[in-house]
């Protein structure tokens, strides 16, 4: 009797758990696609972007939010949730490296000072997550120490983590790697530009979420 | 000329989260690449990031940070054991982390068995110089 009791309650609280909107993060390093991920997501469940995206680091300086996606998977499933597309975490900006890409002065040092502020941010929201999503280049060494700061600082927080490594579409990814440097999170391999492995990633955020 | 400066644990232990991260960016902000015994929190880790960027100048352009630790995958019961009592006893979280001011050190690379540390000369050139983790039989 007890346990039917509590099997009850326990439903009727799974109910509501369900309901609720979490908040999915997008975290990585600057660059690694995390606004094209987050088109993406957006796009096949709301049919809007979110932001927009350039080959120039640091193109996301503010955090940006798209609310309310719900996403279907297999069997019925469905989550509901606030995507937060942060902007990219870096030990170093220096506005000398946006003259590369063609900018004039002022405008380089005004992108590294908004820069500096939206690392700022991402990490202060790194508090109000429930999920996070860990975007990563593929084609580049996954052993850097942002990345290593970023998951370090989800694990003690204990917030749940799918780790992606993105741009698979390109000859040089190597999502074997990336693997072996996180052995104990789950990472899906796509390409949010090509719109290649998305449905892996859905269902790989259903096992992440629960 | 490079300065590498040495902070042993003993150094920052009784120091707050804030403290030791002012006082290590204050190093790194004198030009100096600064070896720390130990590693630091996964909070004081962004600490030290966010602290960065509010920092940032004509002068200051950054950091570039590297831990270095043990490989426990590969690590034997009984080592696991001794390194655990021990950090335990002295509070030291074994490894080693390394900051650099970004105008000196141009890039860390990273495996779990080595870092490399390229830095830049007044001639803009680039210098290597590796820093090998013993590889445990």
């Amino acid at each position: 009797m007890i346990k039917k009791v509590k099997g009850f309650f326990k439903g009727l609280f799974s109910i509501f758990k369900k309901k609720k909107h979490i908040k999915l993060g997008l975290y990585g390093p600057p660059n690694a696609g995390k606004t094209t991920l987050a088109n993406k997501i957006s796009m096949d469940w709301l049919g809007e972007e979110v932001g927009k995206v350039s080959k120039i680091p640091h193109e996301t300086r503010e955090i940006q939010v798209k609310e309310r996606i719900e996403i279907k998977g297999k069997g019925g499933r469905s989550i509901s949730f606030n995507l937060i597309d942060t902007p990219g975490i870096a030990t170093r900006i220096d506005y000398e490296d946006f003259l590369k890409f063609k900018m004039n002065k002022s405008e380089a040092k005004k992108r590294a000072k908004e820069a500096t502020k939206g690392v700022i941010e991402a990490i202060k929201w790194l508090d109000n997550m429930d999920c996070v999503v860990v975007v990563l280049d593929a084609i580049l060494n996954p052993y850097s120490q942002v990345n290593l700061t970023i998951i370090g600082n989800l694990a003690a927080r204990e917030i749940p983590v799918l780790v992606v490594g993105n741009k698979i579409d390109l000859k040089k990814a190597k999502v074997k790697n990336i693997e072996s440097a996180f052995p104990q999170y789950k990472v899906v391999g796509l390409s949010a530009e090509k719109g290649i492995n998305m449905e892996e990633f859905y269902e790989a955020l259903f096992e992440v979420i629960g | 000329m490079l300065t590498l400066q040495y902070v042993p644990h003993s150094e920052i232990k009784n120091l707050s989260s804030g403290d030791k991260v002012n006082k290590l960016l204050n190093l790194v902000k004198e030009d100096k690449i600064v070896l720390v015994e130990g590693r630091l929190r996964p909070m004081e880790e962004t600490e030290l990031i966010q602290r960065t960027m509010e920092g940032i100048s004509k002068s200051f352009k950054g950091i570039e940070l590297c831990t270095v630790y043990p490989d426990v995958k590969r690590e034997r019961p009984l080592d696991k054991f001794t390194r655990t009592v021990a950090s335990a006893i002295t509070g030291v979280k074994s490894g080693l982390t390394v900051i650099g001011p970004a105008t000196v050190i141009k890039e860390i690379k990273r495996d779990p068995n080595k870092i490399q540390l390229l830095t830049t000369n007044g001639l803009n050139r680039r210098r290597s110089y590796k820093i090998i983790k013993k590889r445990k039989r």
